[in-house]
């Protein structure tokens, strides 16, 4: 059975979902049990590939494959390193905690919603541990379909806007992506990762290469200026979907650069990292101004998450130029754990944030700042999570969301005191907006009769915000078990970053 | 035999459990049980503090350096959870866990009638196991941790009022301007890091000399000194932490904050972490007579400049806090001309009697029923006479009147000063000096407005009326007469009356004369100024009778001369002189604009400058014209395109015919044109 530890995992909730759909809308809460049943059932079996992965061992492992699509050459190859690891922990983890969510504030077909839910998880999974381009391709492509549905069905009044802005976004920019693809398999004759990362490729080739790739991950992280569905897609998403999109989706972005632009196109990435740098420069500082001037809560957390998307590109990229203009294989290995560090605390993170946010929908029924004030008072234990999530945010340490950032601020200016100078600045700028935000809704006297009849968070409510507080806490004081899984995948992708293919 | 981890981990957990316990079960434990819990914590904390000093001193017992666990690993880049426990960290745990200990106590008493008792305890609770974490800490990481956790739990603690506007306000402020702060702070250790290689202290600082000769290259043609780079980084995170100008704002503003935490965290020991902090890198700033030279007048600027608001102020309260402000500037100065156990020691004297100062004015609070104008006080001593002795113990201890603990501390900074040569230090000795005036003015008037002259109160008799009226009732109308606060309060009074009074004397030989500090704190032979003043020192109380005859008590007495002047015979004066001065007046109330400029210039501005990204890049030219714009393009294509199929015969029949046209009209056109080949 452990030789298909992986395609388990990816099954095992898509499968999954075919009984939480034929419990149909008759009978919901069989339905939500089914579904909690089989995502706990996945967090389990990812627990296994948490025991079954040898950080000390080879960097790939668990690997998978059988011919898929003969007269093209492309498998279904599945393997993992230790950033798919942790990935799929992340997201498996946080699949549990969005249907526990979700449990009763869907309530209009519970079982296609929670369905939908866990064929996202199977196919975010399948993304993680894809070894062949076109697999990868094909289920990036194919997780838009249920958050399409997700937001399209259970969202806000605008979300026929919202899904189409975010579906022929991201499908624009993966247009370019297939092109690079069917280039490189012109060329390789396979879509074999590993086989591709050792292609020749000239300086000309690698540039239209790299830009394809990097549209198609830019607008998935989303990096600015490809940034503007994020925020109108959370707005209308239902909270379960925000969570996702925020913790695990935005992931595959940055997760896409790792094992498409690193290894395949190094040179183009070395000599345009600069470009990156600034994007994520900007992403940080800027962004964080145009979040601080939010109203609605939601857009807010979505700003943020762009801003502290910055610091994965930034942490990616700024090793380029540490192992390429400086030869410190050190530090930039201290970088791009940070960035890695970093998407993992930002999947809690965000993730918590939005279901905080979700808690507060559910009692007013609405996003805006203004309609709050005082929650606190009405809600003291959710006050305590609310204040822990945005002290997360704002990176205090002791918290998961300072490691990451501390890595890579500590890592760029080593490559340039300028660039830290500038990411630096979040120290501010978030601590800013998110404070602010948390003094204008739950701090104060009540403001009106609403907040005053909010109730306290329930037993189910407070166990998923406890679920996220212990992960952002435990990676916060002790994060070096996540570094060492992650340490030899780390380690190679650095080394391949060195590699000159011209 | 060494110091036992266990016993380290003992110190600085305890206080941790104490605040789990009253945070998460204060309504199992109740109020009694939330304060058993947490004071018990903190009690085991403050008596193997004063064992590990104990130890440290009198044991001959090396100091402690050792790793707890592993936070990372990277290639070689290593941080830990350790740490360093030598006299300097020996004495910091023994003034933050004395304190606390008494503020623990205190808080019975002073937050009797507050709904949020229990919570009140784990705060200050999880603030003492911050404040232990930064002060233990063996590395850059784990300070980077205790400096921002003091953060949060002064901003929690600041907020603890959170109905009140003006105190959700302030602890916004608090935690950003010390943000900015911890902006230069992380730089520092960013550069540490790249200049040392290591996040380790006891590694950085034996590499320290290497740093000599190194630049960072800033800009093409700017190189910049390498240890003036790291040393001025990490002094702007002191500078926010121990509120120095310009970043000294939140300061007065966290006194919306319970008056036990203004004693604990914003008067003895959280802000002088910063001070703390540059004598634990005393290796480092040695490297950069820039940066000390930086240090110096940042100092100075602060003891003089914040002292002086403290003399228009009428919240006793922020007297005090003004007072704290320049008294940290004093430290700072110590810091400034490489006296960095001069400032342990002012930090350590400091402690106490503001600490004292403040509970204090907490229980003078307490018997106005929440009154903190000063104006409505007056005549307070025959009401609560342990308060007003101790308060004048603390006052003359803070105007360093000889033999008090104040004047070994104070007047060793203002001397060192004198004979130090470093750029800066003339301007420095003039504000320190200029600085004795003014704290005496302030703490006089204080306590002449507070315990003397007439009585400024009416009391009403109201039945079923209670304490705890925050600020509802009619200023200078009381309920009940004033009386004197129970012993929760005044037992910590009179225990930090004694320090205050005493410590300094004691002390003042080794600390500063005899190197006691050892091997904690480095200072180059050229810049030690203790030494030349060490060769006239003979015993302490040699030197407090040297310091009736020097300018800085002659000033003093000036000081008390005019207010008692002022206060106690002419109080029409004061009006007088106010009306006279009105500009001058209006500069020190108006706190020089600073408040006023950076709440329009960064808040406002930071606003301001949000909305026009919002509305101009984000929604005019990201959204409206490239995304949304692109998706119009293709719509009017589309939409041009779909006119072509309009479903009538005679539409494609003439299209049929204008093609063949065209066709033919091709055909001719390029038939002709080959045929002309």
């Amino acid at each position: 059975m452990f030789n298909h530890l992986l395609s388990l995992l990816i099954w095992l909730p898509v499968v999954g979902a075919i009984p939480v759909l034929l419990a149909g809308s008759a009978r919901p809460n069989l339905a939500r049990w089914l579904s909690l049943l089989v995502a706990v059932l996945t967090f389990v079996v990812s627990l296994f590939l948490l025991v079954q992965y040898d950080p000390s061992g080879p960097v790939i492992q668990l690997v998978e494959s059988h011919l898929w699509i003969a007269s093209w050459g492309v498998h279904y190859g599945l393997a993992v390193d230790g950033i798919s690891v942790a990935l799929i922990v992340m997201t498996t983890f946080v699949g549990v905690l969005v249907i526990a969510g979700a449990w009763e504030v869907i309530q209009d077909k519970p079982h296609q919603y929670m369905a939908a839910m866990l064929i996202l998880e199977g196919l975010l999974i399948g993304v993680f541990c894809a070894t062949d381009a076109l697999l990868f391709y094909a289920l990036f492509e194919a997780i838009l379909i249920p958050m399409f549905i997700l937001i399209g069905v259970w969202g806000g009044p605008r979300r026929v806007y919202a899904t189409l802005k975010f579906f022929i976004y991201t499908f624009f920019g993966s247009v370019f992506m297939l092109i690079a693809l069917l280039y490189l398999y012109q060329k390789a004759h396979t879509f074999d990762l590993a086989t591709l990362a050792a292609l020749p490729l000239s300086f000309t080739e690698q540039a239209w290469i790299f830009f394809a790739f990097l549209i198609a991950f830019a607008i998935k992280v989303p990096m600015v200026p490809v940034h503007t569905w994020l925020p109108d897609a959370h707005v209308e998403a239902p909270t379960g979907g925000s969570v996702v999109l925020a913790a695990v989706m935005l992931k595959v972005g940055t997760y896409g650069m790792l094992r498409f632009i690193l290894p395949i196109v190094p040179d183009a990435g070395a000599h345009f990292a600069w470009l990156v740098i600034v994007l994520s420069l900007v992403a940080i500082v800027y962004i964080g101004y145009v979040a601080l001037v939010q109203e609605d809560m939601k857009k807010l957390v979505a700003y943020s998450s762009v801003a502290h998307m910055g610091f994965v590109t930034l942490g990616i990229f700024i090793a380029f130029m540490l192992v390429r203009d400086q030869g410190r294989t050190d530090m930039a290995m201290l970088g791009m754990q940070g960035a890695m560090v970093q998407m993992i605390s930002h999947g809690f993170v965000s993730g918590a944030m939005f279901t905080c946010i979700g808690v507060m929908y559910d009692r007013m029924h609405t996003r805006l700042i203004k309609d709050y004030g005082g929650v606190i008072n009405a809600m003291p234990w959710f006050g305590f999570f609310y204040v822990l999530f945005a002290m997360a945010n704002c990176g205090l340490p002791g918290t998961s969301g300072f490691v990451g950032e501390f890595m890579v601020i500590l890592a760029s200016f080593t490559a340039n005191p300028w660039v830290s100078l500038f990411a630096a600045f979040t120290l501010i700028i978030g601590a800013g907006y998110t404070l602010w935000l948390v003094k204008r809704v739950l701090w104060g006297a009540i403001t009106n009769p609403h907040v005053a009849e909010m109730k306290e968070i329930n037993a189910r409510e407070t166990l998923v915000l406890a679920g996220f507080a212990a992960a952002v806490l435990a990676l916060g004081i002790w994060p070096q078990p996540l570094v060492h899984l992650m340490d030899s995948s780390v380690s190679q992708l650095v080394q391949q970053l060195a590699i000159h293919k011209i | 035999m060494g110091l036992s981890t266990s016993i380290l981990l003992t110190i600085a957990l305890a206080p941790l459990v104490g605040c789990v316990l009253a945070g998460f079960l204060g309504k199992f434990l109740g109020r009694a049980g939330s304060h058993t819990a947490t004071i018990l914590g903190v009690a085991l904390s403050c008596a193997l503090s004063f064992y590990v000093l104990y130890q440290l001193t009198l044991g001959g017992v090396p100091e402690y350096n050792q790793n707890i666990y592993t936070w990372f690993q990277i290639g070689p880049f290593n941080a830990s959870v350790g740490f360093m426990v030598d006299r300097l960290t020996a004495l910091m745990l023994v003034v933050v866990s004395f304190v606390s200990l008494l503020v623990h106590v205190y808080t019975i008493g002073y937050m009797a009638d507050d709904d949020g008792y229990t919570r009140f305890f784990s705060y200050i609770s999880l603030f003492t196991f911050s404040m232990f974490m930064l002060v233990m800490s063996n590395n850059f990481m784990q300070l980077f941790f205790g400096w921002e956790a003091v953060g949060l739990v002064s901003y929690l603690l600041i907020g603890f009022w959170y109905k009140r506007p003006t105190a959700i306000f302030a602890n916004l402020k608090a935690f950003l301007v010390n943000r900015v702060g911890d902006f230069g702070f992380l730089l520092g250790i960013a550069a540490v890091l790249y200049f040392l290689g290591t996040l380790d202290y006891a590694t950085a600082f034996a590499a320290a000399p290497g740093l000599a000769g190194k630049t960072l290259q800033v800009t093409a043609n700017t190189q910049w000194d390498a240890a003036t780079v790291i040393c001025i980084l990490l002094f702007v995170g002191a500078m926010g932490k121990s509120a120095q100008v310009p970043l000294h704002v939140w300061l007065p503003d966290s006194m919306e904050g319970p008056t036990p935490i203004s004693a604990l965290i914003h008067a003895a020991t959280m802000v002088t972490a910063g001070i703390f902090m540059v004598a634990r890198m005393s290796p480092l700033f040695e490297m950069s007579s820039t940066a000390l030279s930086f240090v110096l007048v940042i100092g100075a600027t602060t003891a003089l400049f914040t002292g002086l608001i403290g003399i228009v102020q009428n919240d006793i309260k922020r007297v005090i806090a003004y007072s704290t402000l320049s008294q940290l500037g004093y430290m700072t100065v110590a810091l400034g001309v490489s006296m960095y156990s001069g400032a342990v020691f002012h930090l350590m004297t400091h402690a106490f009697f503001k600490a004292l100062l403040f509970l204090g004015a907490g229980s003078v609070i307490i018997a106005m029923h929440h009154e903190q104008d000063m104006r409505y006080m007056g005549g307070l001593r025959k009401y609560m006479p342990i308060t007003w002795i101790t308060m004048w113990v603390g006052s003359l201890a803070l105007v360093a009147v000889p033999f008090t603990s104040g004047f070994y501390s104070k007047d060793a900074i203002i001397e060192a000063v004198g004979e130090s040569h470093r750029w800066g230090a003339h301007y420095a000795y003039f504000c320190v000096m200029a600085g004795v005036v003014v704290t005496g003015l302030y703490t006089f008037r204080q306590m002449y407005l507070t315990f003397h002259g007439k009585e400024r109160f009416k009391v009403v008799e109201q039945h079923g009326h209670g304490h705890g009226d925050h600020g509802h009732h009619e200023p200078g109308v009381l309920a009940h007469a004033p009386k004197e606060s129970p012993w929760v309060v005044t037992v910590p009074l009179v225990l930090l009356a004694i320090p205050s009074l005493l410590v300094g004397f004691f002390t003042v030989g080794p600390t500063l004369f005899g190197n006691w500090f050892g091997g904690a704190i480095h200072v180059n032979e050229a810049n030690d100024v203790l030494a030349e003043l060490g060769h006239e020192f003979h015993g302490a109380a040699a030197m407090a009778l040297h310091g009736f005859t020097q300018l800085p008590f002659l000033l003093v007495v000036v000081a008390f001369v005019i207010c008692t002047y002022i206060y106690l015979f002419n109080p029409a004066l004061a009006d007088r002189i106010k009306s006279a001065l009105k500009p001058l007046w209006t500069v020190l109330d108006r706190k020089y604009w600073v408040d006023d400029v950076y709440y329009a210039l960064f808040a406002r501005g930071g606003v301001l400058l949000g909305r026009a990204f919002w509305k101009v890049s984000e929604k005019a030219v990201i959204d409206d014209a490239m995304v949304n714009g692109s998706v119009g393009l293709v719509h009017r294509v589309a939409a041009t395109m779909r006119r072509l199929q309009s479903g009538y015969l005679y539409h494609y029949a003439f299209a049929m015919i204008l093609g063949l046209i065209l066709l033919l009209g091709g055909y001719w056109l390029v038939g002709s044109g080959l045929a002309g080949h």
